[in-house]
This record gives C-alpha cells, structure tokens and sequence, in this order.
C-alpha cells in the first residue's frame, strides 16, 4: 500500500506533533487570566528529570556538581543557572530544565547526569512527559490558591525559593513559589486538564469589581 | 482532619497520608515454619486497641517517606512520631498486656516466632514517660 512508504523521518517532525497536556485549556486560559490581578498560563514540555541519590554519597557528589546543588531539605531548591532541583523527598529530587535542555533538542543534560551517576546507587529517569508547568501569577495569585491549598502561603512563612509537595484541589502537585507574586504549579499530565479548570474556577471572582 | 507531623514534612493535612496499619508487626524469622494458622495470624491479625496505638503512616503526596505514629485511638491524640525502625517509644504495651481484651495481641499475634518483637517492644520496660516532641527532626 503506497501510503506506507514515508515514515515521520525526523525527531523536529514528531516534536511539532506534540501536544502539551493542558493545550486545550490554552485559550481559556487566556480569557480566565485578569491583567495585573491574575493570570495563568501553561509553559510546556519543560525538561524534568527524576533524581534518587543519596546526596552524601559520592554519586550524590557527582550529580550535585552538574546540577549546581542537592537541596538538604523539604522546601529547598538548588540549581544552577536556568536549572534548578526541587527536593522531593530525603533521597528524591526534581530537576526542571528549560526545554531545550531535553535530548531530543540536542540537550545534554540528562546524559551528564547518568554519567555524573555512573554505577552509583540511584535513578536517573526523564520525568518530562510525567508533569506538566502551569505558571500563576499576579498579586491575587495566592488567594487563588489558598482556596484549595492547606499550606500557610503567607509571605512570612512561604517565601519565594520554596517548593512543596502538597494538594491543590485535592490534586497531588509541587508547588514552587518563583517570585513574590509568582508560583509554578507541576500536576502530572493527566490531572492538567481538572487542575486548569479548578484554578479558572478559581480565578474567576477577580474578573469582577470588588464587592465592598 | 488531623493535622499530622511528618518527619521531613512539618505539619500537613491527613488527605496527604495513608494509613498502613499496626506498627511493630515483623516478619517471621522463618515463615517456612510456621503453621496456617500462625501465617494467618501474622497476614491478618491486629490489635484493636483503646487508647496509645503504634501505627505506621506513609507522607503519600509529600516526602512519600513511611514514619511511626503513637495516637490515641479514642481521643485522636497523637502522641509520638518516630522513625521506621525505633522502638515503640513510651512505656507501653502494658495497655494491651493488662486488658483482657487484646487476647489476639497477647496470645496470637505473639505466637511463637510469628511476631517476637512485638513481645520485646510492648513489654519492655522503656521508661521514657512521656512521648518525645512530636515533630523533632
Ligand atoms: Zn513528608
């Protein structure tokens, strides 16, 4: 049969196929985002890498290196220019690169971490396609979340440079507070699409004059 | 809702955890050994205590680390967090030794080889009177 003959010859072809988890809420988005009050957005296919280490030992060393740090405790973020590594758990961290970081856009990054791990004790696993980016912004972002978050978000006890697993609208997630008035949200692909519509929900009595 | 220390964690909402059962439960030293009925007992039985209960806990959406509870099965009290590992870590175990009641912890749970640490934890007279803080680190 002829239409066999031409396979998707290149990885650019299948990279412009894909389709983030939360690109059907895309113009939703939009329209749900209130300027200067508060806006969501999803950053796609981000480069996530999933790290077990022991980051006292040696490999944990090694990775450490190429990582710029291993965050020592709940809360903390390392990293290294625009990578950083969010502490999952005592040996269990999140690297979030920047897109381009993936290998299949020539990144290498994940290659240096397998290799910084070698034969040590511990995981190395692209995670990319397992979470997806949505970016909360704005000075109402907080009272967005706080509708459906148990954490104290207050700036005196939350401070920017934070990540956490915890719940938002009871969907498991990591949250990490980017900036004062800026958090990313990270929920695994097939939660993106009730997340999005929660947080919209969610968003939405700011579209309005303030009742006094 | 209780609000529950996790060790690596701090305070977090219970949805966050799961439950897994009695703590203390080790695995028979030689299970080959055993008769049905001890391997029952080992898979199914439990204390159904009132009062200062070890159970262990998992940080499900956190840290997803596995920690030690002592809480009080009436009151909800949690009483002591510890880790996986450590001892029962008040002096305990005599609740269920003096009621009548726990007969499956005394006799069953206990039998033979099924469960020695169970006996060696409850009935050892580690007097540390009250729990330690909850949430130390
Ligand atoms: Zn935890």
């Amino acid at each position: 049969m002829a239409e066999t003959a031409a396979p998707a010859n290149s990885a650019q072809k299948n990279l412009s196929l894909r389709v983030s988890p939360a690109a059907p809420l895309g113009g939703a988005f939009e329209a749900g985002s209130v300027k200067g009050v508060v806006e969501l957005r999803e950053v796609s296919f981000l480069t996530m890498v999933g790290l077990r280490v022991d980051r006292n030992s040696d490999a944990g060393q090694r990775i450490a290196a190429v990582t710029g740090g291993l965050p020592a405790a709940s809360g903390g973020v390392s990293g290294t220019g625009d990578t950083s590594v969010l502490w999952l758990g005592p040996e269990e961290f999140l690297v979030v690169a920047p897109t381009e970081a993936h290998e299949s856009l020539g990144g290498d990054l994940i290659q240096a971490l397998r290799e910084a791990l070698a034969d040590g004790a511990g995981q190395v696993v692209d995670l990319s396609a397992n979470r997806t980016t949505f970016e909360l912004t704005g000075p109402r972002a907080r009272a967005v979340l706080e509708k459906g978050c148990s954490l104290d978000l207050h700036p005196r006890v939350l401070s920017a440079g934070t990540a956490l697993s915890t719940e938002i609208g009871n969907i498991p997630v990591v949250l990490w507070k980017t900036g004062e008035e800026s958090f990313r949200i990270f929920p695994r692909a097939s939660f993106a699409d009730f997340l999005g519509r929660w947080l919209l929900d969610a968003m939405r009595e700011y579209a309005s004059p303030e009742v006094p | 809702m209780l609000l529950i220390s996790c060790p690596n964690c701090g305070s977090r909402d219970e949805t966050e955890f799961h439950y897994g059962g009695q703590a203390h439960v080790a695995y028979p030293e030689s299970p080959n050994e055993l008769t049905d009925r001890e391997w029952a007992e080992y898979l199914f039985y439990r204390d159904n205590t009132k009062g200062a209960f070890a159970e262990r806990w998992l940080h499900s959406t956190g840290c997803r680390q596995w920690f030690n509870m002592l809480r009080d099965t009436v009151t909800y009290e949690i009483q002591a967090i510890y880790p996986m590992g450590s001892p029962r870590p008040d002096a305990a175990g005599k609740v269920t030794a003096e009621t009548g009641t726990a007969s499956t912890a005394a006799d069953s749970t206990t039998t033979g080889s099924a469960a020695p640490s169970i006996a060696a934890t409850s009935t050892s007279p580690t007097s540390s009177t009250t729990a330690p803080e909850g949430a130390t680190k």
